[in-house]
C-alpha cells in the first residue's frame, strides 16, 4: 500500500492532465492558469515554512563537532568538521550542501559471527544522491532557454556540454540518462534494502514517482514525440513575461502532462520532506560555530527564576556534620 | 537481574531473527507494540522522588514531572492524567515554539536511512525502532498528524499517527533505549540529532508522569547533596581523604586537599563517581597526584560536588537547576576559574550550555594555567577547563615529571566519550596525555574512535542493573572493537575521559573481555608521575603490581 498509493495517484495525475488537455479551456488551465498557481504556492509555502522555522529561537548551541576543537595552539584544529569561526562553518556548510559531506561518511555495519561486527565502505547512496540531485540542477537550468530571450551563455554552454557526445538528433542530454537512473536507483534501494522499505512512507514514493514521471514525459516529449518547441517557447516566454497565449493545437498532450506534473510537485514541495533544501540551510548541528566555551550564547527564553539550591540551605541542612568534618562553615 | 551467559547472547545477537540479520517483522513499525516484560525497561521513579522534585527542586515550575504515583510500565494502567493526550499535544507545541531544531529535525527526515546502522542499540538490539530514523518517527508521527497541513488532511497517508497510549509506551521504551550519543547525527545529511528527538521526548514523558527512577533519585541528591551519589559533605571528604591514605601508602607522599576553601585560585569539579566508586577512584588519585605534583593553589568543593548533570537525561529546567551550582559555587569561594575533571555528559553541559544557562560568568578570569602561563582563550567566556587539556598543556611545557615506564604493564587504548567528541570536539589532548604516559597504546578500529565512537551504551541514565541485557547489546559496537584490539595488541586497558564509562565499560568488559580493565587518563597519569621525595613504587594506583616488581 505505501508504494501502490503514492503510484496509483501519480497515475492519476497523469489521467486528469490527460483529460484537461482534451477538453476545450483545459489547455489554458493547464498550460497558464495552474502554472502561475503552482508556482505562487511553492513561493509562498517555501517561504511560509522557511519563517515557520526561523520563528523559532536556537536556544543552545548544539553543532554535531566532528573533529579536532579549536584548542591549545599546537593542537591541530579540524577546522572545517569542527569550525571555531563563520569561515569554517561557510566551509562545512559548502561541502555539505554541495558535496554531501556527510553521507559520503557512510558505512555499512554488518554482523558476523562470534559476535564480530564489521564496517564497511558504503559511497553508493552518497553516490546517487549526488548525480539525482546534479542532474535535476542541470535540467533545470537547461529549462531556462524556454524562459528567456535571449538565451542566457551558461544555459548554451550547460547545453553544449551535456550533449557532447552528440548522439542523435535531437542532441541526447547524458542528464536526462543518469537522472532517470539514479531515480531507478533511489527507488530500488528503497525496495530491496530490507531496513530502508521497512522504514519508507508513502511520502517518500510519491516524490520519486512524480519526479520519474516528470523525467520520463519529458524525454518523450524531446525524443519520441518531437513536440513543436517554437510553439512551447511561445507559451513559456509569455508565462515569464506575463503575457501567456497557447497556440491552437500545436501542442501534444504529453507537454501538458509534463507540464502538469511539474506543477504537482511545486505544489507539494512546500508540504513535504523536499524541504530539507531549506531545511539543511538552517540545521543547528551543521550551521553553528563551535565556540560556546569562547562566545556566550544567548537563549531569548533561558528563565531566571530558575536557581540553583542555595549554598545557605545546603549549610543550613549539613552544617554540624561540616563543622565535624573541619570543612569551614559561612555561619558558626 | 540474571542475564544470559555472554556466549549465548553473542550467538542471540549474530544469529536470532532481527532486522541486523535481515529478518523483517511482518507487521508494518506502527502496528507492532511495545511490550514491557522484566528486563527490557528500567524501573519507574519512586512516588516520593516525584514529590521531591515538585517540591524541592522546581517548585516554580509545576507539572514539568506529572503527578507522583506509584505505577507499573507492565499494566496497561499507568495512571496517566485524565488529560494525558492533550497535556503532550500542548507540549509538543510549547517544544516547536522553543526550539527550531525539532522543527528542522521533524521536517527534513527524507528517511534515506544512513543513520539506521550508525546506532549502536540497533547494532546491538536489531530491534527496528531502534534505527535513528525509526526513533524519530515515534515523535514525528504524531508531529505531522497533529501540526502539519499534510498530517491534518492525509492522516495515515500522510505518515500521521494520533496520540494514542500505545504511541506513548513506545515512546517511554525507546527514548529510553537511546543515550544521546549523537553518532547519527555524524552521518546525517541533514545533521538531524537524535539526541534532541530524545531530548524532546523525554521532556513530554515527565510532562505525565513517565520517568525512570535511575536518573529521578540522582538528580534529586545531586539537588540536596550537591552530588548524585547522595554524599553528605563530610563523608565527601572523608571518600578522598581515605584515596590520601592510599597515595601515602603507595607513593609515601602525603597529599593535602582542601575543601570549600575561599580564595583557592582554582575550583576543581569532577563527578562524584570519582571520589566513591572503583575504577573512579583511582582516577581521583590521579588527579591528587597531579595538582600535589604542580602546586596548584587549587579547592574541592562539598557544595559543588558533582560534575555530571543528570537534569540533561531530564529537561532543561532540571540541567540548568542542577548546574547552577558550578558557578554559584565559583562565586562563593572567589576562585579566578573552574577545572572540570573527566566526565562526558558532564562537559556536553559545561561546553553547550552552561554559559547560555547560568551565565555570564564575568566574576571569573580566563583561565590561565599557573604553571605554564598558558591562557586558554578557548575557555575564555565559559571560564572552565578540561583537565586533559590541563595535563596536555602542562607535559608540552615539560612541568611533569614522568616515569611512562611505570605504565609498562597496561597495554592501553582509548575510548572517545561520546560527548567529549561529538559534542565539543575534544580529541587529541587526551590522546596527547596518554602518549606520554604509557609505552604502549594502540588505536581502536577507524570506525568506532573519534567522531565516530560508539557510546558505552548505558549513558543518560540508563546504567541500572535491571535492564543489564540491553546494556550488553547496545555495548556490544564499543566491546568489539576493544575486543579487536585485545586480539590484536594484547590491549589489556580501556583508557577513558568519562566516569559513567568507567562504571558501564567495566561491566561491559567483565561481559564481553573478562581480561580487560577501565580506566580514567588521569589515572594513568597519576601512575608515571615521578613525584618529590617519593619512595620506590611498587604498585600502581589500584595496588597492582608494576612490570617487573610482580611476586
Amino acid at each position: 500500500m505505501r508504494i501502490l498509493s503514492p503510484f496509483i495517484a501519480v497515475l492519476a495525475l497523469i489521467a486528469v492532465a490527460l483529460v484537461a488537455a482534451q477538453v476545450p479551456g483545459g489547455q489554458a488551465l493547464v498550460g497558464i492558469i495552474l502554472p502561475y498557481l503552482a508556482f505562487a504556492l511553492f513561493l509562498g509555502g517555501f517561504a511560509y515554512r522557511v519563517l515557520y522555522w526561523a520563528k523559532s529561537p536556537v536556544p543552545f548551541r548544539i553543532p554535531t563537532t566532528c573533529g579536532q576543537a579549536n584548542s591549545l595552539p599546537w593542537i591541530k584544529q579540524n577546522k572545517i568538521d569542527c569550525p571555531s569561526s563563520k569561515l569554517g562553518v561557510i566551509a562545512r556548510m559548502f561541502l555539505e550542501v554541495f558535496l554531501f559531506r556527510s553521507l559520503f561518511r557512510n558505512t555499512k555495519a554488518e554482523m558476523h559471527e562470534g559476535p564480530k561486527l564489521v564496517y564497511g565502505s558504503s559511497k553508493f547512496l552518497w553516490l546517487f544522491a549526488i548525480l539525482f540531485h546534479y542532474c535535476f540542477l542541470v535540467i533545470i537550468l537547461r529549462h531556462m532557454r524556454l524562459f528567456m530571450d535571449p538565451v542566457p551563455g551558461f544555459v548554451a554552454a550547460l547545453e553544449f556540454g551535456d550533449g557532447f557526445l552528440q548522439i542523435g538528433a535531437p542532441v541526447f542530454y547524458q542528464t536526462d540518462a543518469i537522472f532517470l537512473g539514479a531515480i531507478a536507483f533511489l527507488f530500488l534501494r528503497r525496495v530491496m534494502l530490507s531496513n530502508i522499505r521497512y522504514i519508507s512512507l508513502p511520502g517518500d514514493y510519491f516524490p520519486l514517482f512524480l519526479i520519474f514521471g516528470i523525467a520520463f514525459t519529458g524525454i518523450l516529449m524531446r525524443y519520441v514525440f518531437r513536440a513543436d518547441v517554437v510553439a512551447i517557447k511561445q507559451l513559456t516566454h509569455g508565462l515569464a513575461t506575463f503575457s501567456p497565449a497557447i497556440a491552437a493545437g500545436q501542442i501534444g498532450s504529453i507537454f501538458f502532462i509534463h507540464v502538469f506534473l511539474v506543477c504537482a510537485l511545486l505544489i507539494y514541495i512546500p508540504f513535504s520532506k523536499l524541504m530539507h533544501m531549506a531545511g539543511v540551510f538552517m540545521s543547528p548541528t551543521r550551521n553553528m560555530v563551535n565556540n560556546s566555551r569562547m562566545v556566550r550564547h544567548i537563549n531569548p527564553w533561558n528563565d531566571p527564576n530558575i536557581k540553583p539550591h542555595s549554598y545557605a540551605g545546603y549549610e543550613d541542612e549539613f552544617r554540624e556534620f561540616m563543622k565535624e568534618g573541619g570543612i569551614p562553615v559561612e555561619k558558626e | 537481574m540474571a542475564i544470559m551467559k555472554a556466549d549465548k547472547l553473542g550467538v542471540s545477537v549474530a544469529k536470532g531473527p532481527s532486522l541486523m540479520t535481515g529478518a523483517v517483522p511482518k507487521k508494518d513499525w506502527p502496528d507492532v507494540e511495545a511490550i514491557f516484560k522484566p528486563g527490557n525497561y528500567a524501573y519507574p521513579a519512586k512516588k516520593e522522588m516525584i514529590e521531591y522534585h515538585s517540591q524541592k527542586t522546581l517548585p516554580t515550575h509545576p507539572g514539568l514531572f506529572g503527578e507522583a504515583r506509584d505505577w507499573d510500565p507492565e499494566t496497561d494502567d499507568w495512571k496517566l492524567p485524565e488529560n494525558w493526550k492533550e497535556i503532550i499535544l500542548n507540549g509538543i507545541k510549547e517544544r516547536l515554539d522553543k526550539f527550531r531544531s525539532l522543527k528542522i529535525f521533524m521536517d527534513c527526515c527524507v528517511r534515506c536511512g544512513a543513520c539506521a546502522d550508525k546506532c549502536h542499540f540497533f547494532l546491538g538490539t536489531g530491534d527496528p525502532k531502534n534505527m535513528p530514523v525509526l526513533r524519530a518517527e515515534l515523535l514525528r508521527s504524531v508531529y505531522r498528524n497533529d501540526f502539519t497541513l499534510g498530517g491534518k488532511i492525509l492522516g495515515k497517508m500522510a505518515g500521521g499517527r494520533e496520540m494514542t497510549f500505545g504511541v506513548l509506551k513506545e515512546w517511554f521504551m525507546y527514548f529510553y533505549q537511546c543515550t544521546e550519543c549523537r553518532r547519527c547525527s555524524v552521518f546525517c545529511p541533514y545533521g538531524i540529532d537524535t539526541a534532541e528527538i530524545t531530548m524532546m521526548g523525554r521532556e513530554l514523558l515527565h510532562l505525565v508522569g513517565v520517568n525512570i527512577n535511575w536518573i529521578m533519585e540522582p538528580a534529586a541528591n545531586s539537588n540536596r547533596t550537591g552530588n548524585h551519589m547522595g554524599l553528605q559533605p563530610h563523608t565527601f571528604k572523608d571518600n578522598i581523604m581515605y584515596l590520601c591514605d592510599d597515595i601515602e601508602e603507595i607513593t609515601g607522599i602525603r597529599v593535602n586537599p582542601t575543601f570549600n576553601r575561599k580564595g583557592a585560585e582554582v575550583l576543581f569539579i569532577t563527578p562524584s563517581a570519582d571520589v566513591f566508586a572503583e575504577p573512579g577512584i583511582y582516577t581521583a588519585m590521579g588527579y591528587l597526584l597531579l595538582f600535589h605534583h604542580i602546586g596548584l593553589d587549587y579547592t574541592w568543593s562539598t557544595y559543588a560536588s558533582e560534575g555530571g548533570n543528570f537534569g540533561l537525561f531530564t529537561n532543561n529546567e532540571m540541567m540548568k537547576k542542577l548546574n547552577g551550582k558550578m558557578y554559584a559555587e565559583a562565586k562563593r569561594l572567589g576562585v579566578k576559574w573552574i577545572l572540570g575533571g573527566e566526565c562526558g555528559h558532564m562537559w556536553r553541559v559545561v561546553h553547550q550550555y552552561m554559559d547560555t544557562m547560568n551565565g555570564p560568568a564575568d566574576f571569573l578570569e580566563v583561565p590561565t594555567s599557573p604553571i605554564t602561563g598558558t591562557r586558554f582563550d578557548n575557555a575564555a567566556s565559559t571560564k572552565m577547563v578540561h583537565i586533559s587539556e590541563f595535563t596536555a598543556d602542562l607535559i608540552k611545557h615539560g612541568k611533569l615529571k614522568l616515569d611512562p615506564k611505570r605504565n609498562d604493564h597496561r597495554i592501553a587504548t582509548y575510548h572517545d566519550s561520546c560527548n567529549p567528541a561529538r559534542a565539543m570536539g575534544l580529541i587529541e589532548e587526551p590522546r596527547y596525555v596518554l602518549k606520554n604516559v604509557v609505552n604502549n597504546f594502540h588505536e581502536m578500529p577507524e570506525n568506532t574512535i573519534r567522531e565516530s565512537t560508539f557510546c558505552c551504551g548505558s549513558g543518560t541514565g540508563l546504567n541500572t542493573d535491571e535492564i543489564m541485557e540491553l546494556r550488553m547489546r547496545s555495548g556490544l559496537p564499543r566491546a568489539n572493537a576493544v575486543k579487536h584490539v585485545r586480539d590484536k595488541h594484547a590491549v589489556n586497558m580501556l583508557s577513558c575521559v568519562c566516569a559513567i564509562d568507567r562504571a558501564t565499560l567495566t561491566s561491559l568488559n567483565n561481559y564481553w573481555n573478562p581480561d580487560v580493565e577501565v580506566c580514567g587518563v588521569s589515572e594513568l597519569v597519576g601512575n608515571a608521575l615521578v613525584m618529590e621525595g617519593e619512595k620506590e613504587r611498587e604498585t600502581g594506583l589500584r595496588f597492582e603490581p608494576l612490570a617487573g616488581m610482580e611476586g
